[in-house]
């Protein structure tokens, strides 16, 4: 009888313990790839991580030159982006929240979020073209910045949305209760205990768009000069990567590689700040 | 009530018109208020409803032409004017499905580390590098896995598996071929890297909500980590997870640019995961800019109506999955 | 919260209304993948020269003419000429820009390039399936001396639609009725066998990481990959390597004189130094434009880069045009197109 426990014991153990080592061996998998891809970014790109890269304009092939239009015009773009998915994102996100949070029609908008947030680019790009580019006669960086605004904007819905539904419900009711109109409930009492979690769902947004190609290709299209003029075509990290890549000359290559690489290490610095701004919420709530 | 009537009538009816005016104006604002944040969720349904719905009007062309026989052909020939969407349909489905195959057991071997085995001080650092993973754009995954990735399935990877799983009765063809390095199974194994942080991250979050009472009580039966992993956890939050699994495989299903390059792309039905395939995104993003007749642009805009469809319905499993556990919460 | 997005709102009005007036909206011209290097080298010169901005972008040939046609751009360019008619429907003048052409490479071990020869049926019967090893009889017949392996031959095509392959099929289908019937010519056609690289650079992955293949790549490519290339026998019956010379000498003996809107492929071209599979590139811009001075100043940067453009396009492994061919398409500019 107790050899028979002991046994089983001991067989419980062992499976325990490959479970818990297989648990292990998964997570320096994943690790692995990490490394492995930032490594091979760094190693291709080393070669034109020069100050040149940041006040230089993209090159025809055989000189020398930087990326300076691309990330400017990837900056104005990300940040119109921003400045118009992040307002309706969270006007919608409190709909979902406050407004509406057990009714069909919350339910509906919630679940069409959900696939906007998962719809490939692809064809949030030929949407735009038709609607915006088509109209206005030519390809322009507005263009282009409504396309990634499209893609900001589930991402502030759905973390907004998230978001104020943490916020106790006590806060509301006691505010309500000294009479303060619901709009003011929402702007000055919600939105500021949500704010750490509304910034990092716009963070993590600016990250998704940094790295947007096909949607681009087909709004903002690109340019090879320093251009300001957002109803014209404008350049962007992630097409000229995508064109150099595709070219047979070298120094191309490495400027795309290099272009690669500042992309992931400002996507990567983007989502630190984010986790670290909720690291930082957590800590003040307990 | 009295101390109202103590009050000189004049300063009453002042005061009394202050509040409803400002009660008033609240009342207005709220309203405009209502409208403002229901506007914005409209449009957001707007947004959809019209992407959607201008695929739907730039396939009908090819609907109206092939009609069903859109979806159960594999003919994809731009000179005679013949496409059918089943060999994209097949390679999406089945990229999807390897990647899941891998990213699923791993997923879940790495939110059990992060929740019960890893120390307290591991945690947060080593959840922020698996999700990092999600971060890389994909276009840098396709890069990587044509120039660095794919040389080393043919030259190990595709070889190892031929000689000894190729001669299996079932399961050989699967894994006959010659060693190209691109392919679905290539495919497949990329997806899998770039949809583990998602699966992973919802996996970790909703394990982190099973109610510490639980697992004590399990533990104090002389329950192991793995036990209670299995038997406690896992069940707990079961819809949760395939909720979670349903997420990471929407991405899947529309991830474009990786598999693009790894892919190899081509039309052809082939049982062998080694040999290259289609999947929707990629057929829409490499023959788009050079479509040269109606006909062909039509149905590639209807590829991208049913990539929305396919989309659409295992995010709705999803959602029914995640909608019956927070449904046994209430319960609880 | 809404004060600052109100000021974020006003800060974007701002950075809009400053940007639309900022300047006038420089010339943009989109299309094949194929001229993206020596059209990016000439618009930078040329702007150095002039101060004019010349935009070129990349989209594909199939772009190229999408989106004259819808009117985004300034002038498209495509690999692919239209013929008069569809150029009559479109209202839409058509004129070459440069040369270049597609070179067969391959990947077999010892076999050093230009060393390895193929003839037109050869190159359709290996791309149709029916020719699968390397030391096929046909294929050693016309490589007398070249140590070719049994090995199994890998076809590597285009994954994506492109003005590359229409050249290399329309080649193909000029010279094996068997490819024109079954197959047939256009910018992606339906591949017996074989994978697909995207782009130029997929396919020269491809080829380069698997033994035992064949692909088909831009002549720059195929230098700049340092390539294994193989010659080609030409419609004369003469085996030519590929260079700007042979590709020059396709250029040279074909008939653009008869060629109305220069609607001309030239490859089987004729000649005894002539390449094959030679490949011209073709601008599309309205012959009675909305914008008569925009056109203008495309017409401006396209007569600077045929003049004292060819040194640049040498040195990219392009072929410029002949100078009789630059006279014929300044007198259509001035007869046809209303800028």
């Amino acid at each position: 009888m107790s050899a028979i426990s002991e046994k089983l014991y001991r067989r419980r153990r062992f499976k325990n313990g490959v479970a818990l080592v297989l648990a292990g061996a998964a997570t320096l998998f994943g690790l692995f790839w990490l490394v492995w891809i930032l490594w091979t970014t760094l190693v291709n790109g080393i070669g034109a991580l020069k100050p040149e890269l940041f006040y230089q304009m993209t090159p025809p092939p055989g000189s020398d030159g930087g990326l300076a239009n691309a990330f400017f015009g990837s900056m104005l773009m990300s940040l119109l982006a921003i400045v118009l998915g992040t307002p309706v994102g969270i006007l919608a996100g409190t709909f979902l929240a406050e407004y509406a949070r057990r009714s069909l029609l919350g339910e509906s908008i919630r679940f069409v979020n959900d696939i906007l947030l998962s719809a490939p680019s692809i064809v949030l790009g030929l949407f735009v073209y038709t609607l915006v580019v088509k109209q206005m006669g030519h390809f322009s960086g507005l263009a282009g910045a409504i396309t990634l605004a499209l893609i900001v904007l589930p991402v502030v819905v759905r973390t907004t949305d998230e978001m104020l539904k943490l916020v106790p419900s006590q806060m509301r009711e006691a505010a309500l209760s000294l009479g303060v109109p619901q709009w003011k409930v929402t702007v000055q009492v919600l939105y500021r205990s949500a704010l750490p979690g509304i910034v990092t769902g716009v963070l993590l947004a600016l990250a998704r768009i940094s790295g947007e190609t096909a949607p681009l290709l087909f709004t903002a299209l690109n340019n090879q000069f320093w251009s300001v003029d957002m109803s014209g075509p404008m350049a962007s990290v992630p097409v000229v990567v995508f064109q150099y890549a595709m070219s047979p000359y070298d120094t191309w290559h490495s400027l795309a590689w290099a272009g690669a690489f500042m992309v992931t290490v400002f996507v990567l610095c983007t989502s630190l700040i984010a986790r670290a701004i909720i690291a930082r919420r957590k800590v003040a709530n307990d | 009530m009295s101390t109202d009537q103590a009050l000189p009538a004049g300063a009453l009816s002042a005061s009394a018109d202050a509040v409803a005016r400002r009660a008033d104006a609240d009342r207005r604002a709220d309203r405009f208020f209502r409208y403002l944040v229901t506007g914005a969720g409209l449009f957001v349904l707007a947004a959809l409803t019209g992407a959607a719905l201008s695929m739907l009007w730039g396939g009908r062309l090819a609907f109206s032409t092939f009609g069903f026989e859109f979806l159960t052909t594999t003919d994809w020939d731009a000179v005679g004017k013949k496409f059918g969407a089943l060999v994209p349909i097949y390679g999406t489905l089945v990229t999807a499905l390897i990647a899941m195959l891998i990213a699923v057991p791993v997923s879940f071997g790495i939110a059990l580390f992060l929740t019960e085995v890893a120390p307290p001080w591991l945690r947060t650092p080593v959840a922020s590098a698996i999700e990092l993973l999600a971060g890389i754009p994909s276009i840098i995954y396709g890069m990587w896995g044509l120039f660095v990735f794919v040389p080393v399935m043919s030259t190990t990877v595709i070889p190892f598996l031929t000689r000894y799983l190729g001669p299996l009765p079932i399961f050989g063809p699967l894994f006959q071929g010659p060693p190209l390095g691109i392919g679905m199974l290539t495919a497949g194994i990329v997806l899998a890297i770039m949809v583990i942080p998602f699966i992973s991250s919802v996996m970790r979050e909703v394990f982190l909500t099973v109610p510490t009472r639980l697992k004590e009580s399990a533990y104090a039966l002389g329950s192991t980590t793995w036990e209670v992993a299995w038997n406690v956890v896992l069940p707990y939050t079961r819809s949760a997870v395939i909720g979670g699994i349903f997420l990471g495989l929407g991405r899947a299903l529309g991830e474009t640019m990786a598999v693009t390059f790894v892919l190899g792309n081509a039309h052809q039905l082939t049982a062998s995961l080694l040999m290259p395939g289609n999947s929707i995104a990629a057929t829409i993003a490499n023959e788009f800019s050079e479509a040269d007749s109606d006909i062909y642009l039509s149905s590639l805009i209807a590829l991208g109506f049913l990539l929305f469809i396919v989309t659409f319905v295992v995010l709705a499993i999803a959602k029914l999955m995640l909608m019956r556990l927070n449904r046994n919460e209430g319960n609880r | 919260m809404l004060k600052t997005f109100s000021t974020r709102l006003a800060l974007a009005g701002f950075i809009a209304a400053g940007a639309v007036s900022a300047q006038a909206a420089d010339i943009t011209g989109a299309g094949a993948t194929f001229v993206y290097p020596v059209m990016s080298k000439w618009s930078a010169d040329y702007s150095q020269a002039t101060g004019n901005k010349i935009n070129y972008q990349s989209i594909g040939s199939g772009g190229g003419i999408a989106q004259i046609k819808a009117g985004t751009v300034d002038f498209g360019s495509s690999d692919k000429p239209l013929d008069s008619k569809e150029l009559a429907e479109a209202g839409l003048g058509q004129f070459p820009s440069v040369i270049g052409g597609v070179v067969p490479v391959v990947n077999i071990k010892g076999i050093e390039p230009g060393k390895i020869q193929f003839t037109g049926p050869l190159l359709a019967d290996i791309f149709l399936g029916k020719i699968t090893k390397w030391n096929d009889p046909q294929i050693v017949a016309v490589n007398a001396g070249v140590a070719l392996p049994d090995a199994m031959i890998t076809v590597v095509h285009r994954s994506d639609g492109s003005g590359t392959t229409f050249n290399w099929v329309n080649y193909l289908s000029k010279v094996s009725p068997e490819w024109k019937s079954k197959i047939g010519e256009g910018t992606s056609v339906q591949w017996p066998v074989g994978v697909g690289g995207k782009g130029n650079e997929g396919v020269a992955a491809y080829v380069k990481q698997i033994p035992g293949s064949i692909g088909y790549v831009e002549l720059a490519y195929s230098l700049q990959n340092k390539m294994t290339y193989g010659a080609m026998q030409n419609a004369a019956g003469k085996f030519v390597q590929p260079s700007r010379e042979s590709f020059q000498a396709a250029a040279a003996s074909a008939d653009w004189k008869n060629a109305k809107d220069f609607f001309l492929i030239i490859t089987n071209a004729p000649g005894e130094g002539s390449w094959p599979i030679a490949a011209t590139n073709f601008i599309l811009m309205y012959k009675q434009p909305k914008d008569a001075a925009r056109s203008k100043n495309a017409l401006a940067f396209f007569k600077w880069a045929l003049e004292n453009g060819k040194a640049q396009a040498e040195a990219l492994d392009f072929v410029p045009l002949p100078d009789e061919l630059v006279k014929q398409i300044e007198a259509y500019w001035a007869a046809e197109i209303k800028a």
